[in-house]
């Protein structure tokens, strides 16, 4: 109930502002479409119809047809299925093994934690996009794979913001108190650390969606993202790149939906981080 | 300035990491090319190949031999500057990467000398004249700029220059070796990589623009009567200038990946169509090389910026992640 509350009020603060506002409207929308894809969907995403492929939009087809007589708005509402999973799963993934690692790094000696934040520097340095593409190229492309790759990449940012607030808290009066009384390592993290270092691991996820999406994008842009019978905005926008000399309508349409979430979620993500902690907003 | 011995300390360590992380690069990429799947002669040359060709291939590569001497042979190689042979054609990597390699730096440079150029102005302007309607219209501007995906604009700007306007030939280079016209072709994918980072550095110099307006001795000026226009551009400027460096450095992994994408949208050769195609041919020689390059590009100029910068101020890496990097 608190959790909700203190939600709904932040959400609130979000949408104060005009760029928050836009970036919550675009938010809300990209995850209905994602979860209610099938109930949206005015169309078969996958049904061919040949006689009418590159169709302009009209009332039957509001964004027009692909190269295959396919409906536009269908494949991108399903195509934000395929983006949400992944950015979600990646996300999911790097935030709880980078948490772990990070309240690890915090709980162990200064000699102890070395391997951990080496581990991180070495996983930072390398250019997440280039290294898919490298693994990618060598198992062949799987939407798991783009998962745990991208989630790996990602795993560095959340490991260090953890250790970060685990080691400013860790001494904190109130937790001295509390080993006092007795209670357990255990009990401290899951009682009391981790809902008070929730806050900036929660708007750090959010800023790295978009960065997740346009990975994703891209490595389906190249062919090397998520597998047909999955149709990713970047598969669209490929599909449509392959045959702009005859219609520019579908490649449009897909790189314009692309551009718009990212930017949505780059404008929630900051408004998100602003009300969060206002001590990280930018100078106004 | 003297060195202190926490500085020379910091330094070593970072010389150190940076060598793990080649290592380690290098370590999974033979790893990678060890673990693909299937028989890499069947992979790599289709299933078609007569058996001796295969057996040919296998022994060529040296993929009969035990697994540590092929570790040891590949690791031997690349110390010496050797990235290996591509099978099917007979040339080496590493010649193949350095016909390429000018063609991608100098894109990647382009976009920075751009970025710059637009960037730092329109910071500077926005901080100069806060809570204007320049001021806004930038802010809605640089996040709009930040957040689409580099290859994305480069549709976009095909779309509308190529196509629509028919203005620019887009596509390739043009094999005539004039300068104009390859000047031309560079245009586009120039913008295209640089437009993120204008609207990353206009951010970044308006933020610490204004943090430095209103410190003390910005004050002092302003009360000894210095010229507004002497104190914002000489004395202000110098210093909210020096993070972008830095951030460049932090960033340049992020204009590489970036510039493998906008070359593929433009055909155009680099170390990005060279990855692809390298990809799309199952030739892991080439793959395994050309990445390696990549990373070690990426390691030594992050070395380099940490060295100069963030070794004396620790606070620009903060910054930067403050600010949201350019997709």
């Amino acid at each position: 109930m608190i959790v909700l509350r203190a939600t709904w009020k932040i959400l609130t603060q979000v949408a104060r502002s005009f760029g928050g506002g836009l970036g919550l409207i675009i938010v809300l929308t990209v995850l209905c479409s994602a979860v209610f894809a099938p109930l949206i969907a005015t169309h078969d995403p996958d049904r061919i119809d040949v006689l009418h492929r590159f169709a302009a939009p009209t009332l039957e087809h509001i964004m027009g047809t692909d190269h295959l007589g396919r409906d536009m708005f269908s494949r991108l509402v399903h195509g934000s299925t395929v983006a949400m999973t992944v950015a979600l799963c990646a996300i999911l993934f790097a935030l709880t093994s980078g948490t772990i690692l990070g309240i690890v790094a915090a709980f162990l000696s200064t000699r102890a934690e070395r391997p951990i934040l080496v581990l991180f520097d070495v996983i930072s340095s390398f250019p997440s996009l280039v290294l898919a593409l490298a693994i990618v190229g060598v198992f062949g492309a799987s939407t798991s794979l783009v998962i745990v790759v991208v989630g790996i990449t990602l795993l560095p940012h959340f490991g260090r913001v953890a250790r970060a607030q685990v080691l400013t808290l860790k001494n904190a009066p109130f937790l001295e108190a509390e080993r006092l009384l007795g209670a357990s390592t255990m009990r401290i993290i899951f009682v009391h650390l981790l809902p008070n270092i929730a806050g900036p691991l929660v708007v750090l996820a959010s800023m790295d969606i978009p960065l997740v999406i346009t990975i994703e994008a891209g490595l389906s842009f190249l062919g090397l993202g998520v597998r047909p019978p999955l149709a990713s905005w970047g598969t669209l926008i490929q599909d449509g790149y392959q045959f702009l000399s005859q219609s520019a309508v579908p490649v449009t349409v897909a790189s314009v939906a692309l551009g718009v979430a990212t930017l949505g979620f780059t404008l929630f993500g900051e408004a998100l981080r602003d009300a969060v902690d206002p001590r990280l907003a930018r100078a106004h | 300035m003297g060195i202190t011995a926490e500085t020379a300390r910091y330094l070593a360590s970072r010389l150190v990491t940076s060598i793990i992380i080649v290592f380690g690069a290098m370590l999974l990429l033979f790893t990678l090319s060890a673990l693909v799947p299937g028989d890499p002669a069947v992979t790599l040359l289709g299933p078609q190949a007569t058996p001796e060709l295969a057996a040919h291939f296998i022994r060529e590569m040296g993929l009969d031999q035990p697994l540590h001497i092929r570790l040891w042979r590949f690791f031997s190689n690349v110390l010496t500057g050797n990235l290996g042979q591509d099978v099917l054609s007979g040339r080496y990597v590493t010649g193949m990467v350095g016909a390429v390699l000018p063609s991608t730096i100098i894109l990647t440079f382009m976009a920075i000398f751009l970025a710059v150029l637009f960037g730092v102005p329109l910071g500077c302007f926005a901080a100069t004249h806060r809570g204007s309607f320049f001021d806004h219209v930038l802010a809605i501007l640089s996040v709009t700029f930040i957040a689409i995906p580099s290859f994305v604009v480069a549709i976009f700007l095909l779309l509308v220059f190529a196509i629509w306007l028919d203005w620019l030939p887009v596509l390739g280079t043009s094999g005539t070796g004039s300068f104009a016209d390859e000047a031309k072709r560079m245009i586009l994918p120039t913008i295209a990589l640089a437009i993120g980072w204008i609207g990353f550095i206009a951010r970044l110099v308006r933020s610490s623009m204004l943090e430095i307006l209103g410190e003390n001795h910005i004050r002092t000026m302003r009360a000894y009567g210095l010229p507004e226009r002497l104190i914002v551009y000489k004395y202000a400027l110098k210093n909210a200038c020096i993070p972008i460096i830095a951030i460049l450095g932090l960033g340049i992994g992020r204009l590489l990946g970036g510039a493998v994408l906008v070359e593929i949208v433009f055909s155009r050769p680099g170390l990005g169509r060279l990855v692809y195609d390298a990809i799309a041919a199952r030739n892991y020689p080439v793959l395994q090389g050309s990445v390696l390059v990549v990373v070690l590009l990426f390691v030594v100029t992050n070395l380099l910026v940490d060295l100069s910068y963030s070794a004396i101020d620790p606070r620009i890496r903060r910054r930067a992640e403050r600010e949201g990097m350019p997709k």
